[in-house]
């Protein structure tokens, strides 16, 4: 167990209440100061992973393991996984009719402060419209409803302003780039590359090559039934791109 | 929100014999002192309260009430509030950020009245007093519409009784950015009040006003019978909340709107329930123009044993009208809610847009929301749709609020006070939005603790 990195050991889970088992032995390893991406087709259990991590009660965890900085993430509640420096960009957000998208960000940095103290207003609003900048948001969002008749991509910036308010340890982007448009894209790949840090691990879970010629990852992964069953560099990515998914999984395929 | 189509709750219960609202007809005191048309128009409507027959639950209006809720033995003659000083400081204490005008009743007297930022020509005065100086105005604007959704004995007894509250007239053009907030205080063991408030707002003016009904003490039976005439026209914007925030235990608070909507003009109406132990809301809505425009809010927060029973008409008189309706209701323990809306589109109101939604959020098992939506169209090109959902909070929801860090006893109360502040945020004045999105947060949080 490292206290250094996001570990994920032979993880299984299956929805809740079932026997419908997703997750079959996934392990995976992101030390702090990475960005790995993740691929794999469609229903291999990516978004899955990630929502387990986060933990979704939707999903049961029946074994395995996964720890953040030597910490076990699957015995804290949800909340506590995201004050304890966890975020997951959810690649469907959820949207809050009647709660302002700066009430929402202020209430989750409040959550983050000792009992009893306030958190400073000002000081608040000044950091978010700095971050709401950088992104390309239109301060008019910080009024308007959380997600609520947001487009896709708004959506998206939204998840990732989110993720720049709350400072996480380790950040997982399930398919933040898809719904962007191209200079989208570049804006919300600069917040991300600006976060970077040997601080912080990042997984990033996209179908598109391109998004990795904006955020370069230092390991690419690949995603089937469950599992990872390929891992390399990100030339990878490439190569999956040229090749697509059907050249990992026949080359995995007993012969 | 996970929602389902919801049909009528309940469908009739059994038949009970009905018992008398008021077992004493009320002692009625008059004034001498007031204009013949007005004695006789007072005179007229206790004759009309007399003859009324009291509701029933057989009668469709009030389908579904129940009306043991609504009972008194007798009402008390009202007495002038003691210490107004403090009822005075109270209210000022419970403003909006800004505001252009403040008024203060307490048993149905005036109390404190402030103009702070009123545009010129603009009049703000308590009625009665504008029933010597604008006698004209008042006589021609003073509850005349002749239809009722249930509650016609109400009004009756409303116009026969006292005259108190607030009359606004808006002439051509003028426009105020703050609103006129007015708040009505009861208290007295079995006490009546009787706001009245008239708005008249004429071409391309802009007006808000709020009224704010509370009681002065807790727990005391008290009756508020307020009746709101609310007059648009040619371009002219009115918005105007009934903020109603009474003692949950004693409290019963029957409030009647009456509104038209000339030539291209816009009403938005509003009704806040956070209080009483029972209520009745009756919004009736004419577009009698084209052009004209209404739109109705409701937003409340219904525990216990609370009751709030809300009838609405939608009617298209003219071509190329439009109303929207919102009502939103947050039900806990035993609480009950009951919608009847109906929209009517008229022969000739051809191009006509109506909307009508209830929404209930159904925070215990006991809870009952109950809702008749109705449509009865008789013109060609119309484009109107009607609904109603009850649900609970869904897990996804609260997930993703506990997904960015925020305890889920939190989230339960961020996403229940979004349910309801999403009507509110149709209005379109920053300080009763406010204001009352504050005060909503705050029953949340005391709630959901
Ligand atoms: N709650 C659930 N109930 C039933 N099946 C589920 C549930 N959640 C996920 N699944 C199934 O598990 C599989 C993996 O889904 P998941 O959303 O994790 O895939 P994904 O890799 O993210 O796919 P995509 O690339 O399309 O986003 C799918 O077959 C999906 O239908
Ligand atoms: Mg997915």
């Amino acid at each position: 167990m490292s206290n250094n990195s996001l570990q994920i050991t032979d993880l299984h889970a299956k929805v809740e209440g079932t026997e419908v088992e997703i997750l079959k032995g996934l392990t995976l390893e992101i030390p702090k100061g990475e960005v790995h991406a993740i691929m794999g087709p469609n229903g291999s259990g990516k978004s899955t992973l990630s929502k387990v991590m986060a933990g979704n009660e939707e999903y049961e965890v029946t074994s395995g393991s996964v720890t953040m900085d030597g910490e076990d993430l699957l015995a804290l509640e949800i909340d506590e996984r995201s004050r304890a420096g966890f975020f997951l960009a959810f690649q469907y957000p959820h949207e809050i009719p009647g709660v302002s998208n700066a009430n929402f960000l202020r209430a989750a940095r409040q959550a983050r402060l000792p009992k009893g103290e306030e958190i400073d207003a000002i000081a608040f609003y000044k950091e978010m419209y700095e971050k709401m900048d950088l992104l390309g948001i239109d301060r008019k969002f910080t009024g308007r409803s959380v997600n609520d008749g947001f487009s896709g991509g708004e959506k998206k910036r939204n998840e990732i302003l989110q993720m720049m308010v709350l400072e996480p340890k380790y950040a997982v982007l399930d398919e933040t780039d898809s719904g962007l448009d191209i200079d989208a894209l570049k804006i919300v790949s600069e917040g991300v590359n600006a976060m970077r840090s040997p601080e912080r691990g990042f997984l990033v879970i996209t179908h598109y090559q391109r998004l990795l010629d904006y955020i370069i990852p230092d390991v690419v992964h690949v995603m089937a039934d469950g599992r990872i069953v390929k891992t390399g560099g990100k030339d990878l990515a490439l190569e999956l791109e040229e090749k697509g998914y059907d050249w990992v999984t026949q080359e995995l395929a007993p012969a | 929100m996970s929602t389902a189509i919801a049909d009528p709750a309940v469908m009739s219960a059994p038949k009970v014999e009905s018992t008398p609202w008021l077992d004493e007809a009320p002692r009625r005191e008059v004034s001498e002192d007031l204009p013949a048309w007005y004695l006789d128009l007072q005179n007229d409507a206790w004759k009309k309260f007399l003859d009324t027959p009291d509701p029933t639950r057989f009668d469709e209006e009030w389908r579904f009430a129940d009306l043991k809720k609504l009972r008194f033995a007798r009402l008390n003659p009202v007495e002038s509030a003691s210490a107004p000083s403090s009822i005075v400081a109270r209210a000022q204490n419970d403003l909006t950020e800004d505001y252009a005008a403040h008024f203060v009743f307490a048993n149905n007297e005036l109390i404190h009245s402030e103009i702070k930022d009123l545009p010129e020509g603009a009049t703000c005065m308590p009625i009665n007093q504008a029933l010597e100086e604008h006698g004209d105005l008042v006589r021609e604007h003073f509850m005349k519409e002749e239809r009722s959704l249930g509650g016609d004995k109400f009004a009756a007894l409303h116009a026969a009784a006292t005259l108190s509250g607030l009359f606004v007239h808006f002439p051509k053009g003028c426009v105020a950015e703050h609103p006129v907030v007015a708040h009505h205080y009861v208290g007295g063991e079995l006490a009546p009040i009787f706001p009245h408030t008239l708005i008249i707002a004429d071409e391309n003016s802009d007006v808000t006003v709020m009224d704010n009904f509370e009681s002065i003490n807790e727990g005391e039976q008290s009756l508020a019978i307020g009746v709101v005439d609310l007059i648009a026209t040619n371009g002219a914007k009115l918005q105007y909340v009934a903020y109603q925030d009474c003692s949950d235990t004693g409290a019963k608070h029957v409030q009647i709107n009456n509104t038209r909507v000339g030539r291209d003009a816009q009403v938005k109406s509003a009704f806040i329930n956070l209080g009483a132990a029972w209520v009745r809301n009756e919004s009736l809505n004419r577009m009698t123009d084209n052009g004209a425009d209404s739109q109705i809010f409701g937003a409340s927060l219904a525990t216990e044993n609370q009751e709030y029973d809300q009838r609405t008409l939608q009617c298209h008189e003219a071509e190329h009208t439009t109303s929207d309706l919102l009502f939103k209701n947050a039900l806990y323990d035993k609480a009950r809610t009951i919608f009847g809306g109906l929209i009517q589109v008229l022969p000739g109101a051809h191009h006509t847009d109506s909307f009508q939604t209830c929404r209930n959020l159904l925070g215990s098992e006991e809870a009952e929301a109950n809702a008749t939506p109705g449509l009865e169209i008789n013109a060609d090109q119309v484009k109107c749709s009607h609904g109603s959902t009850s649900g609970q909070i869904s897990d996804e929801e609260i997930f993703y609020l506990q997904a960015r860090g925020i305890p889920a006893e939190k989230a339960r109360q961020m996403i229940s006070f979004g349910f309801l502040n999403e009507a509110v945020q149709r209005l379109d004045n920053k300080d009763v939005e406010e204001y009352i999105s504050d005060k909503i947060d705050a029953k949340f949080r005391e709630l959901l603790a």
